[in-house]
């Protein structure tokens, strides 16, 4: 029994007939092709598949798509506007906060809900507000310089 | 021709440049296995034993054939034609069970697969898994290396009731001699606990198959693509040059994709049988089972000494715990901790008798410093027991049994040659940053005070750029190809396959460097053999230690042939190359790389015995492993009402050889050194008794996380390495070979005036707790 959701990507609106068990995760990545959002567990631990949805990051890989019927979602392929690139991306880059890359769409995007938040976060703070991504790379340092960088970036 | 002053670029090796293959990283548009996508693009899911020994009475699939979507099923028999997932290992009587794509009558291990489901949609795929019967019967098992030796233990395999996978021994010089005349010996027994590596990407595959070409690919998470490529064909027994091998976007590795798996055999097949293209990726759950397992020793330690701690001699003997199979390293995997066995002191006499034993596991092989950690690991921990024994101070035994910087190249006693070095300069680095005197003062204060703080030291050597041919089961050389385009744009195909290393980035900088060329004009491609010559991969720390050294020989050559035709050109014998150009020495007119690239491809005109073009390619075999070292320091405090510990300082200074991007080694060292603090105190693969994997999710098995770690101060000293005209030693798995000893002897520091000797990883609050429990009630 297909439902008709209608969603609005990174400003696009789109909408397709779903199962009601698809996962927002593999609605995005496979009917609608925006492949940045990641799977690392599917249990919601590891945070690769991070989304924002409404503006607040959620895992991808335990929300349905049709819970998200009708909201908002942006996903890393959304955030470097006019092909300039969002703070926190360009910040990940300076601080060389990715290795494998595999973390870095849900980092970045955990990244900016933190600091929309807290603009001036404590280094405790960035690491508490990261403890839902997992990246097994960088030992999360250089996370932690980028997202201080970005911070310190926006309040310029 | 333009006569123009030539400026000299500044250079870029030894510089912290941003990477280059982070655009697409960092914007999501990179391609992972999972991302690609293709037409007709079928799915498999794997049907995996819930036992870790049982025979298969029977599988019926009928119930599954006709669920929505399934195309098919395929079980042990369809695929008994396939050749066996290979063991590259060979030690002389090694036992290699038959190690079949899927499992036929028996399974040996949780996770061991056992038939594969086909479907139009991966939904469906997994739904048709549960519709699969299978009739099984139980039978004993045993996880644990030591039990499965005992008398009357469950055999993994019948052939052998033993459990005995192999014995191997090393020896050199008189260790009987050397324990007789020792003042004093210690004794200790150190587990170095099963992990799991835990790569964020999971394995996967995909496989298609063109019949008119007779062309296979697959699309696989690897660190090895051109070793995946030989030995896929070779289990497909198809040529060679029909099967493309792509490692695209990879999400990580850590040794865990450096092997060849069943299931890439299994894809392969599929693809050709179905006649569609097939992908398979494995869930988080599925890779805690079906992707090896680390470590997994349990070491006996004896360490002979005199009175003053001069180290005479070192015994050891090894349990490895090898699993259910011999994956493609499996076996050599412990002999490397044998050979790092005396680490960076000059104790030449040494004694390992190592026993590979099978177990209902999961198979081990290569994590990140494969065999090295575990070596540093059992030598560091040992020579903190000894100077505590002693009542010496750890950094001062160190300093005495160090081989000296004029001892170089340095003859071990297992057979290594270490190329170069200054071991106590690291360790007077770390001792001065963390102002070593004071802070033993502090410690002591606080301790009166009731506070326990630790203060723990390791210094570490490693065999990195793995490395000379003769060591590894599949040749150790590796290989560049460098094209300068007719345009004069610079393009490397290096047989290295990195995953996150850098060198988009770093051998971009030493071209640039090289030729004089813009970075920008660089592009280094890699992963896909039908795009580069062969090539060994990405493993032991070799990328740029031997990878970027066949680069630079490549455009040695390469600067060889630009002059040759810059010569023609400018009509002059006396030529030099310098910042990009040709320079005649004589007349000061010079001729730039573009032009001579247009004139080499034109080829109107040729320099006497010279082909057109600008290719060269270079094979490189390293005459030598190299042999970086480095000294960490953690300072921990544990509480002594909950066992939890803090890290209040983590210094690491490390000597890596010569360093071309100081930005990227630092991330190596944090990275490294936090996956193994990962082991120090929170990841274990635990087995139950009959042999299920208790920690088989992200949710049971704890890697760290951004708020359990300590910032890292990571500092160097750098001390090329003659073994290469770069001079660099390596670093991937430096942070991991460093960093376990340190913390365990800085955690047991803490707790030493309680009479603690020794607590095993992982360092749980729970086990902490009970130990100074135990000592306040002794």
């Amino acid at each position: 029994m297909k439902k008709t959701i209608t969603l609005f990507i990174n400003g696009q609106r789109y909408s397709h007939e779903v199962e009601p068990r698809l996962l927002l995760v593999h609605y995005l990545r496979e009917v609608v092709g925006l492949t940045g959002a990641h799977i690392g567990c599917e249990t919601s631990t590891c945070g690769a598949c991070t989304v924002l949805l409404d503006g607040k990051a959620v895992k991808a890989c335990t929300v349905l798509a049709v819970q998200a019927d009708g909201r908002f979602v942006t996903t890393i392929e959304g955030i470097a506007a006019n092909g300039s690139l969002d703070a926190v991306q360009e910040a990940f880059w300076n601080e060389h906060a990715l290795q494998c890359g595999f973390c870095t769409p849900g980092m970045i995007l955990t990244a900016k809900q933190l600091l929309a938040r807290e603009p001036n976060p404590t280094e405790e703070q960035i690491r508490h507000g990261l403890e839902g991504n997992l990246c097994r790379c960088t030992g999360y340092q250089h996370i932690v310089n980028a997202v201080q960088a970005a911070a310190s970036r926006s309040g310029d | 021709m333009a006569t123009t002053t030539t400026k000299s670029p500044a250079l870029l090796v030894g510089q912290s440049l941003r990477r280059r293959e982070d655009p697409r990283l960092i914007t999501g548009t990179a391609t992972y296995v999972d991302d690609v996508k293709m037409p007709g693009m079928h799915h498999a899911c794997i049907l995996r034993s819930p036992h870790a020994a049982a025979r298969i009475r029977g599988i019926r699939t009928s119930r599954a054939l006709e669920m929505p979507g399934v195309v098919a099923v395929f079980t042990g028999e369809d695929v008994a034609h396939l050749g066996p997932v290979p063991c590259g290992a060979a030690l002389p009587g090694l036992r290699v069970p038959a190690h079949t794509v899927l499992a036929r009558d028996r399974v040996y291990y949780v996770g061991h697969p056992v038939a594969v489901v086909v479907a139009t949609d991966r939904y469906l795929a997994a739904d048709a898994l549960d519709a699969i019967e299978v009739d099984w019967e139980p039978l004993p098992a045993v996880a644990d290396p030591e039990k499965a030796l005992e008398p009357g233990s469950p055999a993994v395999h019948p052939e052998w009731p033993d459990n005995i996978a192999f014995t191997y021994k090393q020896e050199g010089g008189d260790v009987d001699k050397a324990f007789a005349e020792a003042d004093v010996v210690v004794r200790q027994r150190l587990v170095n606990q099963r992990l799991i590596p835990v790569a964020m990407e999971t394995r996967g595959v995909v496989a298609e198959w063109k019949p008119g070409d007779r062309q296979l690919t697959l699309y696989t998470s690897t660190q090895i693509p051109h070793l995946v490529r030989t030995l896929v064909a070779g289990m497909l027994k198809m040529p060679e040059n029909r099967l493309r091998v792509v490692a695209p976007e990879v999400g990580g590795g850590f040794g865990s994709k450096l092997n060849v798996y069943a299931e890439e055999a299994l894809m392969a097949f599929v693809a050709m049988k179905i006649g569609k293209p097939v992908k398979w990726i494995e869930s988080r759950r599925e890779n805690f089972v079906a992707t090896i397992h680390g470590r997994g020793h349990v070491d006996y330690y004896e360490v002979a000494a005199k009175r003053d701690g001069t180290i005479l001699g070192i015994k050891l003997k090894l349990i490895q715990d090898i699993g259910a199979y011999h994956q493609l390293l499996t076996p050599a995997i412990p002999t490397l901790s044998i050979l790092m066995m005396p680490g960076l002191y000059k104790c030449k006499n040494v004694r390992a008798d190592l026993i590979g034993v099978f177990t209902n596991c999961t198979p081990t092989d290569a994590y990140r410093g494969a065999g090295r950690p575990e070596a540093t690991y059992g030598i560091e921990r040992m020579v903190d027991i000894l100077a505590a024994e002693l009542q010496m101070d750890p950094a001062e035994i160190r300093f005495k049994n160090f081989v000296g910087s004029g001892e170089f190249p340095y003859q071990t006693a297992t057979g290594l040659s270490y190329d170069s070095g200054d071991y106590a300069a690291p360790l007077r680095k770390a001792l001065e940053t963390v102002s070593y005197k004071t802070l033993r003062e502090e410690q002591r204060k606080a301790r009166e005070a009731g506070r326990l703080i630790g203060i723990g030291i390791s210094t570490y050597g490693e065999i990195c750029a793995l490395g000379p041919s003769a060591s590894l089961p599949c040749g150790g050389w590796e290989s560049a190809t460098v094209k300068i385009e007719p345009g004069g744009q610079v393009t490397v195909l290096t047989g290295i396959s990195p995953h996150g290393q850098g060198e988009e980035t770093t051998f971009a900088q030493i071209v640039a460097d090289e030729l004089g060329v813009s970075i920008d004009d660089v592009v280094v491609l890699h992963g896909d053999t039908s795009l580069v010559q062969y090539g060994i991969g990405t493993f032991g720390s070799r990328n740029t230690a031997i990878g970027g050294t066949a680069l630079y020989f490549a455009l040695q050559d390469l600067k060889e042939k630009l002059k040759k035709f810059g010569a023609m050109l400018l009509e002059s014998d006396d030529v030099v190359w310098n910042g990009g150009r040709c320079v005649c020495m004589k007349s000061g007119k010079e001729v730039a790389l573009p032009e001579i690239a247009a004139a080499s491809y034109r080829a109107m005109k040729l320099p006497e015995n010279t082909d057109p073009g600008l290719v060269a390619t270079r094979f490189w075999e390293p005459p030598n492993f190299t042999f970086p070292f480095g000294a960490h320091i953690v300072v921990t405090e544990v509480d002594s009402e909950t066992g939890a510990v803090q890290i209040l300082r983590y210094v690491a200074v490390d000597d890596c050889g010569k360093i071309i991007n100081p930005l990227l080694v630092r991330g190596q060292i944090h990275g490294g050194v936090v996956q193994a603090l990962g082991q120090v105190f929170y990841e274990h693969a635990v087995y139950d008794e009959n042999g299920q994997l208790v920690t088989g999710e992200l949710t049971d098995y704890a890697v760290p996380k951004a708020s359990y770690i300590p910032a890292i101060e990571s500092y160097h000293t750098e001390t090329p390495s003659p073994v290469n005209p770069l001079g660099v030693k390596g670093v991937g798995e430096a942070g991991t070979i460093g960093c376990t000893p340190a913390a365990v002897n800085s955690v047991v520091d803490a707790l030493s005036h309680l009479g603690v000797r020794h607590i095993d990883m992982p360092l749980t609050p729970e086990k902490i707790w009970k130990v100074i429990q135990d000592r306040r009630t002794a």
